[in-house]
């Protein structure tokens, strides 16, 4: 069997890239991907965990994290339409309304 | 090396370096796509700790809903090459760095807990369904509730926000 700690290790390896990805994409799109593949990292270390006590209470958890991902993902890609539509650009650099 | 390393280090090779092309690629839809395999790696991976239930979730929410969603949005806006401009500075010379630091902090706390880890489960145990969903309508049944209120709310508020006004 696989140690629980290489999953960890995985899952904190996914989790930097997806702050990499989270401060240097400039498309708002793809930072938003960002943000599900970090909500994936953590996924993974709540299934090692509850595979490795023995316990369902970290899937269940997982299933709650998939369903708000979800929720936000509507919401978020709705944001972004209208930011698109407004701005008439994807890049984040030109959505600068509340910059000094 | 035992089969399930074997199969490891093949499924977590590909979500690495899938999330890695996620960030090279500098068209949303690469990115997208690359997605897509860790998504399905990370799925592979639940399958082999014996968290199927999770694992069909994973492809048919994620893999399949959430990222068709992703690539409709890529399309209907016709987001194309990703435009480079003059990187802040503060990206560059705090972004990669502290990146490192959180990555390397966890990494080191993971490496340190070793004896605290219980072991890991020795057959390759399925989490049953059934398990699952008795957990899930007893125990968890009114956090379950509250989801599909949550879910209420954000298709209500998709429709809001992306209806043209007129």
């Amino acid at each position: 069997m696989v140690p629980t700690n290489y999953y960890l290790i995985l899952s904190a390896i996914l989790f930097g890239l997806g702050i990499v990805a989270f401060v240097f994409k400039r498309n708002i799109i793809t930072i938003f991907m960002s943000i599900e593949l970090m909500l994936n990292a953590v996924n993974l270390a709540f299934v090692a965990f509850s595979q490795a006590r023995a316990k369902p209470d970290g899937e269940v958890f997982v299933l709650f994290v998939i369903v708000v991902a979800a929720a936000e993902a509507a919401v978020g890609l709705g944001i972004i339409i209208l930011t698109a539509r407004n701005r008439r650009s994807l890049n984040v650099e030109r959505v600068d309304l509340l910059k000094l | 090396m035992s089969g399930a390393l074997v199969i490891f280090f093949v499924l977590a090779a590909a979500a690495v370096l899938s999330s890695i092309n996620l960030i090279v690629q500098r068209h949303p839809i690469h990115s997208a796509l690359s997605l897509v395999v860790v998504m399905v790696a990370l799925a592979g991976l639940y399958l082999l700790m014996g968290a199927e239930f999770v694992a069909a979730v994973q492809i048919i929410v994620y893999g399949g809903a959430i990222m068709v969603l992703f690539i409709f949005v890529i399309m209907l806006l016709n987001a194309g090459e990703e435009e480079r401009t003059n990187f802040s500075k503060l990206a560059t010379f705090a972004g990669i760095p502290l990146a490192v630091a959180v990555t390397g902090l966890i990494g080191a706390a993971i490496a340190r807990s070793t004896l605290v880890l219980p072991a890991p489960q020795p057959s390759g145990a399925l989490t049953s369904t059934r398990t699952l969903s008795t957990l899930l309508f007893s125990e968890f049944v009114y956090p379950f509730e509250l989801t599909s209120f949550l879910i209420l709310v954000a298709i209500l508020g998709a429709v809001v926000l992306a209806q043209r006004e007129n």
